[in-house]
C-alpha cells in the first residue's frame, strides 16, 4: 500500500515534468520517424534511377550512390548515443563554443539516424514490388519519378508499414539516449526526479508504464492505418447490360 | 514512305553472351495487324520489348515514323505514349482502381485535364465492356477483366501502335474469348497492332501478316493464308504441325 502511495505522491508532485518529458520523447520520435521515412523514400527513388546513357550523368549517379551507401553504413554502424555526442560537441567546437539548441539537435540526430535504417527498409520495399508494375508505368510513357511516386512507392509504403512501425517504437525508446546531450525527454526528466526524491524504483516504474503506453498506442494506431491502407474489399458495379439502372454489389471474388 | 510506322534493320539483342535476337529486319505499315508466332524462347517477347525500349537493343536500328528511336536525345517517354503495350501479366497498377489506372498516364504524360482524361477512359472502358467496374481494384477482377482494362488503359493514351505480348496466355480458357473478341474489334479500327500469340486461329483470321520467328530471326514473313496453308520454310511447317497437333 505504501508503494502505491509513493507512486501517487511522485505523480502528483512531478506530473508536469513527467508529461513534458513524455511530450518531448513523443515529438522527437514522431518527427524523427517521419523525417527518416522521407529520407528513406528519397534515397530509394535516387538509388533506383536507371543507369544514364550519358557518361557525365552516370558518373554523378555513381558518386551519389556511393554517398548514400556511406551514409547508411556509418549511421547504422555506430551507436546513436555516440552520434549525438559527436554531432553536438563537434558543432560546438566548430562554432567556437556555441551549442545547438538541444531539442533541435535531438530532432536532427534521430532523423538522420532513422533515415539510414529507412533507406534500407525502403530499398527492400521497392524490391518487393513486382517488375510488372514498373513496366506497366514505363510502357505508357511515365518517367522514373512519376513511376515511383504514383505507382511503386504507394505500394512499397504499404508493404513496409510494419517495419516503419517498428522504427517508430524503437525511436520512442531510444530517444532516451539523448539525455547525454541534455534533451529533457522522459528518461532525462525521470533521472532528474530520482536525484531529487531518491525513490529510484518507484520513479522508473512510472516511467516504464509511460513508455509502454506510448509504444502500445503507436503500435495499435499503425495497425489501424495498415488496415485503412488495404482499402475496401468490395466495389460497386455500376449498371448491368440488361438493366443499366441496376446497381449490383459484388463481394471481393478472390 | 509516309505510311511506314516501323523500319527495323538488323536488330540484335544480347543478354550477356546470349544472343537472343540475331538480326531482325522488318517493315510495319500503318494499319497493319501483325501476328508474331514461334516456339518458346525464339525471341518474340524480346523483339516486342525492344520496340518500346523496355529492352535496349544491342545493335541495329529502329525507326518510328522516320525517327531513329535509338538516337541520342530521343524522347523515350513521349514515344512510349504513342506505342502502347499490353502484357501477358496485365501489369495494372495494384494501388488504383480501374478508372485511375486508365487516367494516370493521360494526366501525367499527355497532360490532359482530369475531366478529359476521365471521359477518354470511360470511352475506352466501354469499348472493352468494363465501364461498370470503374471502382474495382485489379485484385478484385478476373484475368479476362484485368486484361480488358489493360487494353483500355493502353487505348486511353490514343496510341498509334499497340503491342500485345501473349495477351491471353495467362488466362483461363473461358476468358480467352472475351479478350480476343476485343482485339478482333480493335483490328478493324485501323489501329496498327503487333501481337505475339500462341492463338493460331486468331493469327490466321485476324492478322494481315504473320511473322514466324525461330532462333532469334524472322524465319518467314508472309500473309496468314500462306503461312498456314503453304509455308515456304520447312521450319514454319514443322512448328505449325507441332502446335496444331497439340491442340487436336
Ligand atoms: N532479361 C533476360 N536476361 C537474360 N536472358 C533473357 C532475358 N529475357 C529473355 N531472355 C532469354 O532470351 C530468350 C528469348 O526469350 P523471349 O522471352 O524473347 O522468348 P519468347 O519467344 O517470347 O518465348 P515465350 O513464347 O516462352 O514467351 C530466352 O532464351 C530467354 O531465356
Ligand atoms: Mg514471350
Amino acid at each position: 500500500m505504501q508503494f502505491f502511495n509513493e507512486i501517487i505522491g511522485i505523480i502528483s508532485k512531478y506530473w508536469q515534468m513527467l508529461l513534458k518529458g513524455l511530450g518531448y520523447t513523443m515529438l522527437i520520435a514522431l518527427v524523427g520517424t517521419l523525417v527518416g521515412l522521407v529520407i528513406g523514400l528519397l534515397t530509394g527513388v535516387l538509388r533506383t534511377i536507371p543507369k544514364s546513357k550519358n557518361t557525365f550523368l552516370r558518373i554523378l549517379q555513381k558518386i551519389m550512390n556511393f554517398i548514400i551507401a556511406v551514409y547508411v553504413e556509418i549511421f547504422r554502424g555506430t551507436p546513436m548515443m555516440v552520434q549525438a555526442m559527436v554531432i553536438f560537441w563537434g558543432y560546438a567546437l566548430l562554432a567556437g563554443g556555441n551549442t545547438l539548441p538541444v531539442i533541435g539537435a535531438g530532432l536532427f540526430i534521430v532523423s538522420i539516424n532513422t533515415g539510414a535504417y529507412m533507406a534500407e527498409i525502403v530499398r527492400g520495399g521497392i524490391m518487393s514490388i513486382d517488375k510488372g508494375q514498373f513496366e506497366g508505368a514505363h510502357a505508357i510513357g511515365m518517367n522514373h519519378f512519376q513511376t515511383m511516386f504514383y505507382v511503386v512507392l504507394p505500394q512499397a509504403i504499404r508493404n513496409i508499414l510494419p517495419s516503419v512501425a517498428n522504427e517508430f517504437i524503437i525511436n520512442i525508446k531510444d530517444t532516451s539516449v539523448l539525455n547525454v546531450i541534455g534533451v529533457a525527454e522522459l528518461y532525462y526528466n525521470a533521472y532528474m526526479i530520482q536525484t531529487m526524491n531518491y525513490k529510484i524504483f518507484q520513479t522508473y516504474v512510472i516511467v516504464s508504464v509511460m513508455y509502454f503506453a506510448m509504444t502500445f498506442t503507436v503500435s495499435r494506431l499503425l495497425r489501424l492505418l495498415e488496415k485503412a491502407m488495404n482499402g475496401k474489399n468490395s466495389y460497386v458495379v455500376l449498371g448491368s447490360q440488361s438493366d443499366p439502372a441496376a446497381e449490383i454489389r459484388v463481394k471481393e471474388a478472390e | 514512305m509516309a505510311d511506314t510506322v516501323f523500319e527495323i534493320r538488323n536488330l540484335v539483342k544480347n543478354f550477356g553472351s546470349n544472343e537472343v535476337l540475331k538480326g531482325i529486319s522488318a517493315t510495319v505499315k500503318k494499319g497493319e495487324v501483325i501476328s508474331v508466332i514461334g516456339a518458346s524462347g525464339s525471341g518474340k517477347s524480346t523483339f516486342l520489348r525492344c520496340l518500346n525500349l523496355l529492352e535496349q537493343p544491342t545493335s541495329g536500328s529502329i525507326e518510328f515514323e522516320g525517327n531513329d528511336i535509338l538516337g541520342k536525345g530521343f524522347n523515350v517517354e513521349a514515344y512510349r505514349a504513342k506505342v502502347g503495350m499490353v502484357f501477358q501479366s496485365f501489369n495494372l497498377f495494384n494501388n488504383m482502381n480501374v478508372l485511375k489506372n486508365c487516367v494516370l498516364g493521360q494526366m501525367k504524360v499527355l497532360k490532359r485535364s482530369k475531366k478529359e482524361a476521365e471521359e477518354v477512359a470511360m470511352k475506352y472502358l466501354s469499348v472493352v465492356g468494363m465501364s461498370a467496374y470503374v471502382n474495382a481494384r485489379p485484385a478484385q477482377l478476373s484475368g479476362g477483366q484485368k486484361q480488358r482494362v489493360a487494353i483500355a488503359r493502353a487505348l486511353s493514351m490514343n496510341p498509334e501502335v499497340l503491342l500485345f505480348d501473349e495477351p491471353t496466355s495467362a488466362l483461363d480458357p473461358e476468358m480467352v474469348g472475351e479478350v480476343l473478341s476485343v482485339m478482333r474489334d480493335l483490328s478493324k479500327t485501323g489501329l496498327t497492332m503487333i501481337t505475339v500469340t500462341h492463338e493460331m486461329q486468331f493469327a490466321r483470321e485476324v492478322s494481315s501478316r504473320v511473322l514466324f520467328m525461330d532462333g532469334g530471326v524472322i524465319a518467314e514473313d508472309a500473309l496468314p493464308e500462306v503461312i498456314f496453308t503453304s509455308p515456304k520454310e520447312a521450319r514454319t511447317r514443322e512448328f505449325l504441325t507441332r502446335v496444331l497437333e497439340k491442340r487436336a
